[in-house]
């Protein structure tokens, strides 16, 4: 056996803190180490290449590289390896930077920890076996998660590129949150005029199957062969009949409020479309407020329908559809303001929120753009903006939304534009405008007159002290610019919400196979340099479901999701990792604990012969099933009990040799 | 369920109304009282500023008394000893030291206390989430209406955080008066600091938060304000004649335990709850509601271009 083990500086990453030099000379006497060297940065095109003469010079038959994590360059040195005509499996990692030399500080042990564990991958190495990945077709078929602004982005560029794209969405319409604003930062388009074309793109498109009012409930396969069920509610409208003419809507006598596209502020009927540009122009009967759903009696829809299209008996209808890659854009939830009492949300009336006031100042909106009281007639002469609502709180939310402070500006121009004579406060702890030509309207924004108030807003009450606050809103709050306590009276406050992860993003995370942050955001595979993919091959995310970002990141990170899958659909097949499980047929007794304990459905039951199999296509090579198998017939490759007790008593060995007891 | 019963000093003078209406209260409810034999102060506020582990040792001790009694649940009618007595339980469950002291001190009277065994609990949540305000409400022969009351929960029903009800807006009281039939305003300031000790270390502060809190009521029409603690009814009532001089107002706002109002509601006779122990007198706010008994009032029609006004959110939650 000739092993080549190769130390890495990574610059002063690892050398900072681990003496390189000591590594290298301790792992040259290593048993069956043919040659160790030290490189500055062995992931460089030089490093890779000392790795690959080596090889051919000395015939070296195993290979370790002590730097990053496996994560960041296994692929690079796999390639490497595989170069200079070895195996990629007969290479092994060491991990001394995030394992020694970035979690600790003293530099002598820091330094025993990298040799320890340099020490392991030595003694496994030799174990290793070669190992081959196999291909596998892709299908050209992509599945949109989401009809916001990300999935719409998304499917069209997959579209225009003339593949096929599934674009599910769970509410009667498309258009998401950009449908409901009334206009972006910072250049005040009107957020419907630039959002509908794109939406009636969409629902004209013939490489795209539109499914709204739908959600995904079940998937399965794999990057390149997904299998998707897909519920698509009865809208109890025949999509065949319907003109989209909205008699039945005006005919309707049920009234609710819309807690949905109005954000509360206004009301639709029982039959409803969210917004008169909704894509696709059907309506949807919302069975639990229809009032033939309810107390069998009504039907007005269907009387007056001029084509017939009123369809009470529709059922739910099931899809199955198979796409080789899929795109989560599900977006993000409004923080519920009523969690934070002392703002008195749903107890003051003249206290709203972000998006209540969005769909205020919409001119298609309840109040016809009119800027008013909660009595829908007075016009407010004074407004607090309370900045950070939910957001970089620990009580509730820690991080930043990133977009409240510039929509928050946006309220103040758009005040001071419908009411020249209102007093406009912005309540702020910082004030954060980091994009193009934000901080630009920031100092606009100065100009027009807006009072800004550094200070978190403490509460907001209606119990006054002095006359001048009778009938009003008190806002108080610490002022940190002038260092004293205020009390601003104000007609309306405006409650600027954080945007959190959706109620139900942990189950949606568990549908796709894809992990979620602790808050709930959708988890990137890597957070700098690949923030749209996911740990699960073929699964990509877009837009807010990864976290707080504006519209121009949410298009730009939507493109770049297509972008992937349509490189996956380019190559035309995909490897499969080699490192699998395997069951011993021999051994097994098809108990079926190894199917419960995969958490990716990668193993099957063959009824007639009661043994498990391993779908090989399907397995990430988690060894889960190795652990749950109660008769040990379950072999992972690559990560065999052999290679793993060598690993462990070449530690142990090491810091037996080093540490003196 | 039987509890022990522990009512605090103040039970014994200015709050001898709540005690005795408590006791009738609960005895209608049938929630069985054994008072705390042979009870001591729970140091209210002060003494844990002068002398910590005495403190401790002396609530301790009424726990102590309450679990060699046998029962594993002990009801104070006022907020500060249901907070002390809450207090002392958690510190001595999360501080092994503090736990160990304290009982050091207990042996000498021959008792012990094993942190959790007994459970603070105040009467106003008792009643609400036990007893269940709909049930109250279903025994009430003489219901309130009429009648504008506001509640003031003052600060420590709530605090610390996760306890029987929310920090800011609490609801319990706000349930339970509805329950009994009273028309019951929005009273934001119900969760706001009384002054407490601060009427002996500095008047003019606690005269200017006590005018506030009466004002508040006063403008939303209130006939009483209804307390669940003896220190908040000394401090508005009778600090209300002197904050009128000082400020030149004239507010007349009786003050009333929520024990006391229930009993009416539950058909006990008003000249047995102690009304007259207020310094301001109860009477016009009692003569209100006989008046108003016969005759039910309209209810005011909204306006048809008023906006929805949003759902509030069941239970509170304030982190």
């Amino acid at each position: 056996m000739k092993i080549g083990v190769y130390t890495c500086h990574c610059g002063g990453n690892i050398a900072g803190t681990v003496d390189c030099e000591a590594v290298t000379e301790w792992a040259g006497r290593l048993d069956g180490v043919e040659v160790s060297r030290e490189y500055k940065f062995m992931c460089s095109s030089l490093g890779q290449e000392l790795i690959e003469e080596d090889i051919k010079e000395y015939g070296l038959d195993r290979v370790v590289v002590a730097s990053c994590s496996p994560h960041m360059h296994e692929p690079t040195f796999r390639n490497a390896c595989q170069r200079a005509g070895l195996n990629p499996y007969f290479l092994e990692m060491a991990n001394i930077r995030e394992h020694a030399s970035w979690v600790h500080k003293d530099r002598s042990e820091a330094t025993e920890k990298a040799m320890a564990l340099t020490a392991a991958s030595v003694a496994r190495v030799r174990y290793n076996e070669p190992l081959f990945a196999r291909l596998s077709p892709v299908n050209q078929n992509t599945l949109v998660v989401g009809g916001g602004v990300a999935g719409i982005q998304a499917a069209l560029e997959i579209a225009n590129a003339g593949y096929h794209v599934y674009l599910v969405e769970r509410e009667p319409s498309i258009g998401g949150h950009m449908a409901q604003l009334d206009k972006t930062f910072p250049t005040l388009d009107c957020s419907a005029c630039i959002l509908t074309p794109r939406m009636f793109e969409v629902g004209n498109h013939e490489n795209i199957t539109m499914l709204t009012y739908s959600e995904v409930e079940e998937v399965s396969g794999y990057i390149g062969n997904f299998e998707a069920r897909i519920r698509v509610r009865a809208r109890c409208i025949n999509q065949e009949l319907c003109t989209g003419c909205g008699v039945c809507e005006e005919k309707c006598p049920a009234k609710v409020v819309d807690t949905i596209f109005e954000a509360g502020l206004g009301r639709r009927k029982a039959v409803y479309r969210p917004f008169p540009q909704a894509v696709p122009k059907f309506p949807v009967i919302d069975q639990d407020n229809c009032i033939w759903f309810q107390k069998g009696k009504c039907r007005a829809c269907e009387k007056f329908c001029p084509t017939d299209a009123i369809d009470f008996e529709q059922d739910d209808r099931i899809l199955e559809i198979e796409v080789g890659n899929i795109i989560v854009a599900t977006g993000y939830d409004a923080f519920d303001a009523r969690r934070i009492s002392q703002y008195g949300y749903a107890r003051y009336p003249n206290v709203f929120t972000a998006l209540e006031f969005e769909r205020m100042t919409n001119a298609a909106g309840p109040t016809e753009g009119n800027v008013v009281l909660r009595d829908g007639e007075t016009q407010p002469d004074s407004i607090a903006i309370i900045h950070c609502v939910g957001s970089r709180d620990v009580r509730y939310r820690e991080h930043c939304s990133r977009v409240c402070c510039m929509y928050s500006l946006k309220f103040a121009h758009m005040v001071h534009e419908k009411l020249p004579n209102a007093t406009v406060y912005n309540f702020y702890i910082d004030i954060r405008t980091p994009g193009k030509d934000y901080e630009e309207f920031y100092h606009r924004l100065l100009e027009e007159g807006t009072v800004f108030i550094r200070g978190r807003a403490a509460s907001i009450t209606d119990a006054t002290l002095t006359p001048e606050e009778e009938g009003k809103l008190i806002v108080t709050a610490e002022d940190t610019l002038v260092g004293r306590q205020r009390r601003i009276p104000v007609d309306m406050a405006i409650l600027s919400t954080g945007l959190e992860p959706r109620h139900d993003s942990h189950e949606v995370a568990r549908i796709f196979s894809i992990s979620c942050s602790r808050e709930g955001f959708f988890k990137e595979r890597h957070p700098k340099l690949d923030p749209i993919a996911t740990m699960t091959d073929g699964v990509f995310i877009a837009g807010c479901a990864q976290g707080p970002r504006d519209i121009p990141d949410t298009v730009v990170q939507g493109a770049a999701a297509a972008a992937r899958v349509l490189s996956i659909i380019g190559k035309g097949e995909v490897e499969i990792e080699a490192a699998k499980a395997e069951v011993n047929d021999l051994t097994c007794v098809g108990c079926q604990m190894c199917i419960e304990s995969c958490p990716y459905s990668a193993i099957e039951h063959l009824e007639e012969r009661q043994k498990a199999r391993v779908i090989e296509a399907l397995c990430k090579g988690c060894g889960t099933c190795v652990a749950a198998c109660l008769s040990k017939s379950i072999t992972l490759y690559h990560f065999t009990d052999q290679q793993l007790v060598a690993q462990m008593r070449g530690a142990m060995d090491a810091l037996f040799e080093l540490v003196p007891a | 369920m039987k509890y022990a019963y522990y009512p605090g000093c103040s039970a014994e003078s200015s709050a001898s109304a709540y005690d005795a209406t408590s006791q009738m209260v609960a005895a209608a409810l049938g929630l069985e009282l054994e008072e705390i034999k042979d009870w001591n102060c729970c140091g209210a506020t002060e003494y844990f500023s002068i002398d910590s582990l005495p403190a401790y040792a002396l609530v301790a001790r009424n726990l102590a008394l309450a679990g060699r009694q046998g029962t594993s649940e002990v009801i104070a009618p006022c907020s500060a000893c249901y907070v002390n007595l809450k207090k002392v339980d958690e510190r001595m469950g999360d501080y092994p030291q503090l736990n160990s002291d304290v009982n050091e001190a207990l042996a000498a009277g021959n008792l012990s206390y094993t942190p959790g065994s007994v459970r603070a609990r105040h009467l106003l949540d008792v009643i609400c989430n036990e007893v269940g305000c709909d049930a109250v409400s279903e025994k009430v022969v003489r219901p309130l209406a009429g009648l504008t009351l506001v509640p003031y929960y003052g600060c420590y029903i709530g605090r610390p955080e996760g306890g029987f009800d929310d920090v800011e807006n609490p609801q319990t009281l706000d349930r339970l008066l509805k329950g009994l039939g009273a028309t019951v305003p929005d009273y934001s300031l119900k969760s706001s600091c009384c002054g407490g000790h601060m009427t002996q270390i500095g008047t003019e502060v606690a005269l200017g938060i006590l005018r506030g809190l009466i004002d508040l009521a006063a403008k939303l029409g209130a006939d009483a304000m209804v307390v669940a603690c003896p220190m908040c009814q000394l401090n508005l009532d009778v600090y209300q004649n002197q904050l009128n001089s000082h400020f030149g107002t004239t507010y007349r706002m009786p003050i009333v335990y929520f024990t006391q109002m229930m009993a009416l509601a539950l058909g006990m006779e008003a000249a047995e709850l102690k009304f007259e122990e207020g310094l301001v007198p109860a009477g016009p706010m009692l003569e209100k509601w006989q008046a108003a008994e016969a005759s039910p009032q309209p209810r005011k029609k909204k306006s048809k271009k008023a906006l929805p006004m949003p759902e509030p959110l069941d239970g509170g939650d304030s982190g």
